[in-house]
């Protein structure tokens, strides 16, 4: 996401321009966007970047502590924790930037067609408030009880947690959209609804969401973890950053790096994500962007 | 304003409605026979015929839901499948902990994130400010559970300030109970605490920016009661809100929270129960939370008119 | 977090209420089990954590002692007729359940009678017994329709089931249903309002108890209780577990990752000691029924690739706690021998098992190993076996969840797609292993442990071995029953391991043991 935004060719739209100059104004945005966009290139060239195989077992080589061999350590099976958090970046990214993807495209697709027919409107709502009363961890690992573990169905839980609050958004913004002289005007012209939604309603609602689908990013690599963590998430012989970190949690006290190395990768990637939805949130609302 | 209340109400019962539809429906997603998941372990075939006769499990979906509504009405949230033990006497035995540690949090995160939230809005773009802003976008950053561990190494290992785990009832004392209540608390609260700073400063920006505040600081007010006095009250509903919102962060930390620290609470019979798939505690829970997480934000909706006056119901 | 100095009012009542709690003060045990006890039936289920439980609750007519002598227990005294067919126990005076009611010969068959429908060697008992009759309250009689060497050590068995005497109305229960009524004779009472399962469990000294005159050895000899009370505090983090025990918040932890050891050496105030000098065995446990294990050359093929130093390292973590051990009967008792092993102790042989897995004709068909996270001693096997089925380049899927789950899960009979199971790990006391007896060697079908392998030849090779009349005829049936579970094999053992056990240095007399036993500990 990061790099498009940042590789946009100049003579892209005026949303884009305005983008770009709201980044300039906001260092530390484009701090969050650089970590980030670095974690990528690391989970895209994992195989190159000196690991070896994560699953890797070698009892023998066991809680060895950081060294110039094994950078991070080793676990308690023996596996390197170099290559076992350089390929989690994988897991975690995936599940960060999947969930993002899905729940606003879901989101949105709901949120679009109930913004415009009101009696579907009115029972969707209630659907999704309901769901939004039920706290979006809780939902997560309610869900994960009900299948077996993989990382498909992390993203599937994490992503029916998180919807209910995009559509939400998405609604709140067509509501306000309608009402838009532009908007009233297409429809008395008798244009039909799924291109009012497609050229009128869908373009401006994306820029909130794109801030959206940061935080959601950000809050799914944590809900990963903390699924993980409980037991309830990714299978414990895929090293994600999550069950890295849960896995030694027992020797935090005799082997800290165990923690330390996936709790620093993921902590900072979701430090990188937030200042980057940070920057983005501000650019979009100038009159609290004056004051930073 | 009653008819609001009543429509409010009115509009509760639903989320709840398919909240408890939602809860129901987790049994019959799950994957294979649930009398089978409940005979559990040295069942014959008859125990499983006898089980699925016993919880009407061949009755059609909205009969069996109606027969779970109507005991739920009752105060009968069905029977664990590990302890055989009904599942609200289960819940019972763990109320305390979790209500200590969550109301616990609640008070000391706002007492603390507030003042900040309002100190950053006023020195805006000093190194207070970033040093709270830093703060709150840290909190968002760093999982619970590594939080817990930190805390439990530096003050319960290195110092032996304060107890490492478990709880005791307010009954035996209170430096006892608070004792045990203190490092979960500052754990489950960062986060929480992070949301509250964020959005009490963003709403006071906002506030400072009005007219009005500029007319009081014109008038030669002094700062401390313009900020508290004027700018605060009005930037009431929004924080007020968040912290409404902000509940399910506390629950979903409580999970965590009481599994790292042996705290025997709701948060930790969740866990127990998702890895032993033990649906009706599952549904308990799950219904229990989202009931006080929908009522809790019911009030806050209901007390924005301490806050703005102008709002009518 | 300044509360309460903010009100005085408060601080005054705290300072009331901790002043009463003190004046009131026990001799409290605390004690993290290694599991959490759900079930209360020593005899439905096998699990060790409900066979502790059942040593604080129950008594047994006979007891098993650190030599592994069985000693009598609840019994005075005991005759065995001439033609070896007629054993005649008698009970010790003043025995009480904790309902009050005396201990009758009638409860001690009840629940005798019980305990033989589900326990391996009880179920061997039960096809040499013609009958149990009471003679009087007291003595009651055990006839046999052929001599039955192990009787003695089967009343006095020390590991799950363990035939635990219960009141008559208690022990009428079917043998297949769990009992939730926890009334025994023994040393101390459950207290089953206090229960939080998940939590916490707790036991009050029994007053009634008369314990027997002799010194305390493993479960033989005097259980006397010196504490009030014990409460069980089920910690499943063990970080958590470990600072609590070096915070002194608890006195005992049953059962910790041998990693942790040095740290808790480093605090003088905190002892780890071995708990069974025999060590436990690593187990693993296929699926007889259903594809790929149901073919002896897929299990053949694992034999040839399980190299027990990894399992060693990853349960035990370093050699000092641990060692491999290429016998089916616990390496350093009088069976325990290395014939027929040569497949397991051998140079390792990728390609060998490679061939046999094409043998068998495998088509890629899924294999799940169960694994269960709470416990790392099956976490790491589990973890260990899925990469060596990766490395031969089966299709393997580890799925994890607690222990409680993987008991419920390995009782399924059906395929993988519906809820089946291909392999899971466990580990036996050592003292469980010794012999064929109740080991899960035994191969008897449905009656065999989860997995339920069959196969007649190993059966009557155990069937000889019951029979053997003196130590080396039993020598020789035990060789002959190993070099037929080398060929079959119902399981592979994976690795010997010493469990750690540790406790704060306030208390004395703790009975280390495979097991747990709480009498005898003084906290002071």
């Amino acid at each position: 996401m990061t790099t498009a935004v940042l590789t946009a060719p100049k003579s892209a739209s005026p949303t884009w321009q305005w983008f770009r100059d709201a980044f300039r104004r906001h260092p530390t945005a484009i701090v969050g966007g650089m970590v980030l966009a670095a974690m990528v290139l690391i989970a895209l060239l994992a195989p190159w970047l000196g690991t070896v195989d994560p699953q890797a077992l070698s009892p023998i080589q066991r809680l060895k502590p950081p060294s110039s061999e094994h950078w991070f350590g080793t676990d308690m099976l023996g596996r390197d924790v170099y290559s076992r958090v350089i390929y989690g970046s994988r897991i975690s990214l995936t599940v960060g930037i999947a969930v993002a993807a899905f729940s606003i495209a879901v989101g949105l697709a709901i949120g679009l067609v109930t913004g415009f027919i009101r009696w579907l409107d009115a029972i969707v709502m209630r659907v999704m408030d309901g769901l939004m009363s039920i706290p979006s961890v809780l939902l997560a690992i309610a869900l994960m009880a009900l299948t077996k573990a993989s990382v498909g169905n992390v993203i599937l839980a994490i992503t029916i947690a998180e919807v209910p609050r995009v559509v939400r958004l998405v609604r709140s913004l067509v509501l306000s959209l309608r009402e838009q002289p532009y908007v009233e005007a297409a429809i008395a012209a008798g244009t039909n609804l799924p291109l009012i939604l497609l050229r009128h309603i869908l373009p401006n609602t994306l820029a909130p969401l794109l801030v959206q689908g940061t935080y959601i990013c950000a809050s799914a690599m944590i809900i990963e973890a903390i699924l993980s963590f409980i037991g309830a998430g990714t299978p414990p012989n895929v090293p994600s950053w999550g069950n890295i970190m849960a896995e030694a949690r027992s020797l935090f006290q005799i082997a800290g790096y165990l923690i330390f190395f996936p709790g620093l990768f993921l902590s900072l990637t979701v430090l990188a994500v937030n200042l980057l939805g940070d920057g983005m949130r501000d650019a979009l609302d100038p009159r609290l962007a004056r004051r930073m | 304003m009653i008819a609001y209340i009543l429509r409010r109400l009115g509009a509760t019962f639903i989320v709840m409605a398919v909240v408890a539809l939602f809860v129901f429906s987790l049994l019959f997603l799950t994957p294979g026979d649930p009398a089978a998941v409940i005979a559990g372990d040295i069942a014959t075939d008859d125990d499983i015929k006898n089980i699925r006769a016993k919880l009407g499990l061949d009755e059609p979906f909205l009969v069996q839901f109606g027969g779970w509504v109507w005991r739920l009405l009752h105060g009968d949230l069905g029977t664990s499948i590990f302890t055989n033990l009904p599942v609200t006497t289960l819940i019972g035995q763990r109320v305390q902990p979790t209500v200590s540690l969550t109301l616990c949090t609640l008070i000391v995160a706002v007492l603390i994130a507030v003042p900040l939230g309002v100190i950053a809005a006023a020195r805006a773009g000093t190194w207070v400010d970033r040093f709270v802003m830093g703060f709150s976008v840290l909190g968002f950053s760093v999982p619970v559970f590594v939080l817990a561990y930190v805390l439990i190494i530096v003050f319960s290992v290195q110092l032996e300030w304060l107890p490492v785990q478990g709880y005791r009832p307010l009954k035996e004392g209170m430096w006892p109970w608070l004792s045990h209540l203190i490092l979960p608390s500052i754990a489950l609260g960062t986060v929480y605490m992070a949301l509250i700073a964020r959005i009490t400063r963003a709403a006071m920006l906002d506030v400072l920016s009005q007219d009005y505040i500029r007319t009081a600081n014109a008038k030669g007010l002094a700062p401390r009661a313009v900020l508290t006095r004027h700018a605060l009250k009005n930037a009431g509903v929004p924080i007020i809100t968040v912290i409404g919102i902000g509940i399910a962060l506390l629950i979903s930390g409580a999970i965590v929270t009481e599994t790292v620290f042996a705290i025997p609470g709701i948060g930790r019979l969740t866990v127990d129960a998702i890895l032993r798939r033990d649906y009706p505690i599952i549904q308990g829970v799950i219904l229990l939370f989202s009931g006080v997480y929908v009522l809790i934000n019911l009030l806050v909706d209901l007390s924005y008119r301490l806050f703005d006056p102008r709002i009518r119901y | 977090m300044k509360l309460a100095s903010a009100s005085p009012r408060a601080l005054a009542l705290a300072l009331a209420l901790t002043a009463s709690c003190a004046s009131a003060q026990q001799n409290v045990l605390k004690f993290i089990p290694s599991a959490d006890l759900r079930i209360l039936d020593p005899i439905a289920t096998t699990a060790y954590i409900t066979q502790n439980h059942g040593y604080l609750v129950y008594d047994t007519l006979f007891a098993t002692d650190a030599k592994f002598q069985v000693q009598p227990q609840m019994v005075e005294k005991w005759e065995l007729s001439p033609d070896k067919l007629t054993y005649t126990f008698t009970l010790r005076d003043r025995l009480k359940f904790h309902d009050g009611q005396p201990v009758r010969s009638a409860d001690c068959i009840a629940s005798l009678e019980r305990w033989a429908k589900r326990d391996p060697l009880g179920q061997k008992l039960a096809e040499a017994t013609e009958s149990w009759s009471a003679v009087n309250d007291k003595t009651f009689r055990l006839k046999l329709k052929k001599p039955f060497p192990l009787t003695l050590d089967a009343l006095g068995k020390l590991a799950s089931n363990v035939p635990f005497i219960m009141p008559e109305r208690i022990a009428k229960t079917d043998a297949f249903q769990n009992i939730t009524d926890a009334t025994g004779s023994g040393p101390f009472k459950f207290v089953k309002e206090e229960w939080v399962p998940g939590n916490k469990v707790v036991y009050v000294k029994n007053t009634d108890y008369v314990p027997r005159k002799d010194a305390p050895s493993w479960a033989a000899g005097g259980k006397v209780v010196k504490v009030d009370r014990v409460e069980w505090i089920y910690i499943p983090d063990s970080a958590t577990a470990a600072a609590a025990l070096n915070a002194g918040e608890v006195d005992w932890w049953e059962q910790l990752p041998p990693d942790l050891i040095p740290m808790l050496r480093k605090n003088k105030d905190v002892r780890v000691e071995t708990r069974d000098p025999l060590g436990s065995i690593g187990i693993m446990r296929f699926n007889f029924l259903q594809p790929p294990f149901n073919n002896q050359k897929m299990r053949e093929a694992l034999l040839y690739v399980v190299n027990q130093h990894d399992y060693v390292l990853a349960i035990a973590g370093d050699e000092k706690n641990g060692r491999p051990c290429y016998s089916f009967f616990t390496c350093g008792t009088p069976l325990s021998s290395e014939v027929g092993a040569e497949p397991l102790k051998g140079k390792r042989d990728f390609d060998r098992a490679k061939k046999l897995i094409q043998e068998s004709g495998y088509k890629g068909e899924k294999i799940v190993i169960l694994s269960a996270t709470d416990l790392p001693i099956v976490h790491s096997q589990s973890l260990i076996t899925a990469d060596l089925l990766r490395k031969l380049g089966l299709n393997a899927e580890l799925q994890a969840g607690d222990w409680g789950t993987l008991t419920t899960r390995r009782t399924s009979k059906e395929p993988v797609e519906k809820g089946g199971w291909s392999i899971f790990h466990s580990y036996a006391v050592g003292p469980q292993l010794i012999s064929p007896a109740s080991s899960p060697i035994r191969a008897s079908g449905e009656n065999a442990w989860f997995g339920w392998p069959t196969d007649k030849k190993l059966e009557e090779l155990r069937e000889a071995w019951f029979n053997a009349s003196n130590p080396a005829a039993a020598k020789k049936a035990a060789d002959a029953v190993q070099l037929q579970a080398f060929k079959f094999v119902p399981y592979i053992p994976t690795a010997q391991f010493i469990i750690p056990t540790a406790y704060r240095s306030n208390l004395s007399g703790v009975i280390v043991a495979p097991m747990i036993f709480l009498w005898n500990v003084e906290k002071k």
